[in-house]
C-alpha cells in the first residue's frame, strides 16, 4: 500500500467516524413554547433542524361531530370555545353562515355591535400575541404591559355579553336581546349597557398607549431585531400556495382582508387600511399585528359614532330550522380566514359541519419554513404565526 | 420604522427607561382574598334557581349543550275547582341539580326558561376541592338567588 | 489564634454571609422584576414576602429528588455540587471592608487574601463550567445536552473576553491580589473624584456584559432558555439537587456583581465618618452599596431584554468584545509605560 493509498484510506476512516447522526428531538406535546399541546418531531443536527413533522390532534375536540348533534343554537355556545382567544370572532361566521342558510338578516344595530366586539375581540387577540411573542424570544415585561391592558378589553366584552372568553352573544337573527323568555324581569332588553360607549373610548386611548409602549419595548429594541428581522421569510407565492390568511399572509405583502375584499357585517361603512408589509419575516408579522391593533382601534371609534338605535333580534321562528342546502361563510378572524362550511337537511341541527379553521391552515407551512432553521429560530418563527391549538385541533 | 441596527443601541435603552418608568407606577392588581373585585351584572357567575317558578317543562334540561341539569319531579292533584270538572295537576319539583363541573357557562338554560325559574348572578366563589361537590342541588341553587343584581341601565 | 482556626471561621463566615445574601437576593430580584413589571410579586410569606425564598427552600428541600433511569450517576449527583462549591469559593477572595484592628491585630475583611486572587476567580469561573457540562450530560436527555452544549461554548468564550478585560485591571494595579487592587482605588483624583477603575470604562463594560453570559442572566441566559431547550441543562433535576443549581446561579450572580463592585467601583473605599468604634463599618457598608446597585442592574437588564441567539452571541464574543479588549490592553499598557517610563523619545 502506498502512502498516498494509505493517506485516502485514514481520511475516510476519520470521516466515517466523525459522521454525526441527527438527534430526534421531541419538541412538545408538552413543551413551554408550543402554545399548548402541539409536537414537533425535528430531526436535528446540533442545533440545526433537518427536518421537522408537526403532530397534532393532542386537543382534538371533536367539534364538527359534536356540531351534528346539536341545535343551532347550541352550537353557538361551542364554536367560541374553538379559538378561546378571540370567541366572539369565531362566533360571527358560523351565525352568518345560519343566517343565510335561513335567510334572515340582523337588524342594523345589531350588525354594529357585532363589529364592534369582534373587533374587541381582535384587538385581545393581537395583544395577547404581542405579549407572548415577546416571552418566547425571552422578553418577560410586555407580557405583563399587554396582559394588562387586555384585562381592560376583556371587561368591555363581559360587561355587555356577560363572558370574558366565551361571549355567546350570537343569536340567529341579530344578537342576544333579552336576559331571558320569561315574563317580567328577563324580558327587559339586553342592549348595550349604559356607559359602555364612553368606557369603550376611553379603553381605545389605553390601546393607543400600550401601542405606543410596545413600540418603545419591543419595536424598537435591537435585540428583538436581531432575532426577528430576515429569520422565516415567507414569499408571497409560499403563502398563497400553503393557504396562510391573516396577518401571516399580510406580512408576505399580500394586501387580503376578507372584511374589505368580501365585505360583511358593517366593515363598508367604516374606514380603515389594510396593514400589510413587504417582508414576510418574523418582524414584519409581528409589526403587522401591532398596527392592526391601531386600525381596530380606528374601526371601533368610527363605530361607537356610527351605531344606530333600533332593535337586536330579526323575527325568527321560535324553533329554528335551516332549510336543505348547504353554505360557506366566512369572517376575517384575528389569525384569518375562519370559515363554516353548513350542510342541512332541514332539521334543527346541522347535518355536517366543517370547520375551516385558520390556525390549522397557517400551521401548514411549519414543516417547509423550518427546514435548515435554528432552534431559537423555530421559537421565533412559530410563535410569529401565531396559532391557538384549539384551533387546530377543534 | 426602520429594520436597520444602529450601534449604540438606542432602542435596548429606550426600553430599559420604560420599564423603569413603570416602577413607579401602581400594581393594577385587586388583592384578591382581602379586596374583592366586583363583577359586572350580566357576569355568569352562577345560575340561580326560584323553584316557586320552576313548572318542571324540562326545556332547560333538554337545550343544554351539554346535559349538565338534572330534573326529577311528580305530579300532585291540586283538587276539583269546580264539582264534576278535570282534576287540575301541579307539577311539583323533586330535584333540581345543575353540575358546575360539566356546565359551560353558555347561558342557553336561562334563556329559554319561560317562567323566570333561572337567573344568572355575577356570584363566583363556589370553588371546591372535590369535583363531585360541584353539582349544587336545588336548595344550594336557591340560595343564589339572594345576589341577582339589577339589570343595569341601558345605552339609550 | 492557630492559622487554622481562624481559617476555618473565615469560611463559615462568607459561607453564612452568601447563604443569607442569596435568600435576600432572590427575594430583591422578584420584587424588583415585579415592581418594573407592573405588578405585586411575592407577598404573602413574612411581611411584604421576605420569607418566600425560605419557604421556596423548604419546600424543595422536603421534595422528592428525582433521578431519571438514563443519568450517569456520579456525575449527575456532583453536577450541582461543583455548581454550588465553585460558587461559594469565589467570594472567598473577595474583601468586604477594609481592615479591622482587634486587639493590636489588623485582620483583613476577606475570606483569604490570595496573592493570586483574580487567577484565581478565572481558574474557578472556568471550574463552573464543568458542573454545567456534566449536568446536561450526566442527564441522559437531550434538551439537557443542548443546553451543556450551548453552555460549554458560551461560557468558555466569555472566559477569554473575561480575562482579557481584567488584564488592564491589573496592568493599572500592578497585582493579582484583589486587596491589593481595592487599596490602590483608594483616594481621588483631582481632589474630586474617585480615583476608581471605572476609568478603564472599556474594561468595565466588557466585564460586566461577559459577567451576564458567565452568570447565564438574561439576555444571555440561552442555557436555560426555557422557550426553546425548556430547562437547559437542569431539566431533570428536581428537589434538593435542583436547589442547589438555583443557589450556585444567584451567588454567581452576587460575585459577578461584588466582583465589579471590588474591580471597577473601588470596593470598600469610601467617605468614612463618625468615631472609630463605627468607622469600620462604613466601607463594609460601600462594599454593599455598590455591589446591591449592580445586583439591581443585573435584574432591570433581565426585566427589560429579550434573549440572544445563540450565533449571534458568539460572534458578539469573539468578533467584538475580544478584539476591544485586545486593542484596549494595548492603549493602557502605553498609557501604563508613558507614565511610568516617560515618552520614548523624551
Amino acid at each position: 500500500m502506498t502512502s498516498r493509498e494509505m493517506m485516502h484510506r485514514s481520511e475516510s476512516a476519520v470521516s466515517i467516524e466523525l459522521q454525526t447522526p441527527d438527534m430526534t428531538l421531541n419538541i412538545g406535546p408538552q413543551h413551554p413554547s408550543t402554545h399548548g399541546v402541539l409536537r414537533l418531531v425535528a430531526k436535528v443536527d446540533g442545533e440545526r433542524i433537518r427536518e421537522v413533522e408537526p403532530v397534532i390532534g393532542y386537543m382534538h375536540r371533536g367539534y364538527e361531530k359534536l356540531a351534528e348533534v346539536r341545535t343551532y343554537a347550541q352550537i353557538t355556545a361551542l364554536v367560541n370555545r374553538i379559538d378561546w382567544v378571540s370567541g366572539f370572532a369565531s362566533e360571527v361566521p358560523f351565525i352568518l353562515g345560519v343566517e343565510k342558510l335561513m335567510g334572515v338578516e340582523a337588524p342594523e344595530r345589531a350588525q354594529w355591535i357585532r363589529l364592534i366586539l369582534s373587533e374587541l375581540a381582535r384587538i385581545s387577540s393581537h395583544l395577547v400575541f404581542i405579549s407572548s411573542y415577546p416571552l418566547e424570544l425571552g422578553a418577560t415585561t410586555p407580557l405583563m404591559h399587554s396582559l394588562r391592558e387586555r384585562e381592560y378589553i376583556l371587561e368591555l366584552i363581559e360587561e355587555v355579553t356577560g363572558g370574558r372568553f366565551h361571549p355567546n352573544f350570537n343569536r340567529v337573527g341579530g344578537v342576544k336581546s333579552a336576559y331571558g323568555g320569561g315574563s317580567t324581569t328577563k324580558k327587559q332588553s339586553m342592549d348595550l349597557p349604559a356607559g359602555f360607549f364612553k368606557r369603550t373610548s376611553e379603553a381605545m386611548d389605553r390601546m393607543d398607549k400600550i401601542c405606543d409602549d410596545i413600540d418603545t419595548l419591543v419595536t424598537g429594541n435591537e435585540l428583538i431585531k436581531m432575532r426577528t428581522v430576515g429569520v422565516g421569510i415567507i414569499p408571497p407565492d409560499k403563502a398563497l400556495e400553503f393557504g396562510l390568511s391573516g396577518p401571516n399572509l399580510r406580512a408576505s405583502g399580500v394586501a387580503y382582508d376578507l372584511r374589505k375584499s368580501d365585505s360583511y357585517l358593517t366593515y363598508d361603512q367604516v374606514e380603515f387600511d389594510v396593514v400589510s408589509r413587504p417582508g414576510g419575516d418574523c418582524y414584519d408579522r409581528y409589526l403587522v399585528r401591532l398596527h392592526e391593533v391601531r386600525e381596530s382601534v380606528k374601526i371601533i371609534r368610527q363605530a361607537i359614532d356610527m351605531i344606530p338605535s333600533g332593535p337586536l333580534q330579526a323575527k325568527v321562528p321560535r324553533v329554528l330550522k335551516a332549510p336543505k342546502g348547504h353554505v360557506y361563510s366566512r369572517a376575517e378572524n384575528p389569525k384569518g380566514e375562519f370559515g363554516y362550511y353548513i350542510v342541512s337537511e332541514g332539521g334543527k341541527m346541522p347535518y355536517r359541519l366543517k370547520i375551516r379553521s385558520t390556525s390549522f391552515s397557517n400551521l401548514t407551512i411549519l414543516p417547509w419554513i423550518l427546514k435548515g432553521q435554528l432552534i431559537p429560530d423555530l421559537v421565533a418563527i412559530m410563535g410569529s404565526l401565531d396559532f391557538v391549538l384549539g384551533d387546530v385541533d377543534r | 420604522m426602520s429594520k436597520s441596527i444602529n450601534f449604540p443601541f438606542p432602542g435596548l435603552f429606550r426600553g430599559m427607561g420604560l420599564t423603569l418608568k413603570t416602577m413607579v407606577k401602581r400594581a393594577p392588581v385587586t388583592m384578591y382574598p382581602e379586596v374583592q373585585e366586583v363583577p359586572v351584572p350580566r357576569a355568569r357567575g352562577v345560575i340561580s334557581l326560584d323553584v316557586d317558578n320552576c313548572t318542571v317543562c324540562m326545556l332547560c334540561a333538554r337545550e343544554c349543550p351539554d346535559w349538565c341539569i338534572y330534573i326529577e319531579g311528580h305530579k300532585e292533584e291540586k283538587g276539583e275547582t269546580k264539582p264534576g270538572a278535570r282534576m287540575r295537576t301541579k307539577n311539583l319539583l323533586d330535584r333540581f341539580d345543575i353540575d358546575y363541573g360539566l356546565c359551560m357557562y353558555c347561558g342557553i338554560c336561562v334563556e329559554v326558561c319561560p317562567f323566570d325559574a333561572l337567573f344568572w348572578t355575577p356570584e363566583y366563589e363556589y370553588s371546591e376541592p372535590r369535583v363531585a361537590d360541584l353539582l349544587h342541588n336545588k336548595e344550594k341553587l336557591t340560595e343564589w338567588l339572594a345576589t341577582v343584581p339589577e339589570n343595569p341601565a341601558l345605552e339609550s | 489564634m492557630s492559622i487554622f482556626i481562624e481559617a476555618a471561621i473565615r469560611a463559615v463566615f462568607v459561607f453564612g454571609f452568601l447563604l443569607v445574601t442569596v435568600i435576600l437576593l432572590v427575594w430583591v430580584e422578584r420584587k424588583f422584576v415585579s415592581d418594573l413589571q407592573n405588578r405585586v410579586g411575592p407577598d404573602r410569606a413574612g411581611p411584604w414576602g421576605i420569607l418566600q425564598t425560605l419557604a421556596d427552600g423548604m419546600k424543595s428541600f422536603f421534595k422528592e429528588s428525582i433521578r431519571p433511569t438514563n443519568v450517569e450517576v456520579a456525575l449527575f449527583v456532583a453536577a450541582p455540587i461543583i455548581a454550588l462549591m465553585t460558587a461559594l469559593l469565589i467570594f472567598m477572595v473577595v474583601p468586604i471592608g477594609a481592615p479591622v484592628e482587634i486587639n493590636g491585630t489588623e485582620y483583613a475583611l476577606v475570606g483569604a487574601d490570595l496573592n493570586v486572587g483574580l487567577l484565581y476567580v478565572l481558574a474557578l469561573s472556568s471550574m463552573a463550567v464543568y458542573a454545567i457540562v456534566f449536568a446536561g450530560w450526566a442527564s441522559g436527555s437531550k434538551y439537557p445536552l443542548l443546553g451543556s452544549v450551548r453552555a460549554s461554548a458560551q461560557m468558555i468564550s466569555y472566559e477569554a473576553a473575561m480575562g482579557l478585560s481584567l488584564v488592564p485591571v491589573v496592568l493599572f494595579a500592578g497585582s493579582t491580589s484583589i486587596t491589593t487592587i481595592v487599596e490602590q482605588q483608594q483616594g481621588t483624583f483631582l481632589g474630586v473624584f474617585p480615583a476608581w477603575n471605572i476609568v478603564l470604562l472599556p474594561s468595565f463594560v466588557i466585564f460586566l456584559i461577559s459577567g451576564f453570559a458567565e452568570t447565564n442572566r438574561a439576555p444571555f441566559d440561552l442555557v436555560e432558555a426555557e422557550q426553546e431547550i425548556v430547562g437547559g441543562y437542569h431539566t431533570e433535576y428536581s428537589g434538593f439537587q435542583f436547589a442547589l443549581f438555583f443557589l450556585a446561579e444567584y451567588i454567581a450572580v452576587f460575585n459577578i456583581s461584588a466582583l465589579t463592585a471590588v474591580l471597577f467601583l473601588g470596593g470598600w473605599s469610601g467617605p468614612v465618618f463618625g468615631p472609630a468604634w463605627i468607622a469600620w463599618v462604613w466601607p463594609i457598608g460601600w462594599f454593599l452599596l455598590k455591589t446591591w446597585a449592580i445586583v439591581l442592574f443585573f435584574v432591570w437588564v433581565r426585566a427589560s431584554l429579550p434573549r440572544m441567539r445563540y450565533d449571534h452571541l458568539m460572534s458578539f464574543g469573539w468578533k467584538k468584545l475580544i478584539p476591544v479588549s485586545l486593542a484596549w490592553i494595548i492603549l493602557v499598557a502605553i498609557a501604563i509605560g508613558i507614565r511610568d517610563f516617560g515618552l520614548p523619545w523624551s
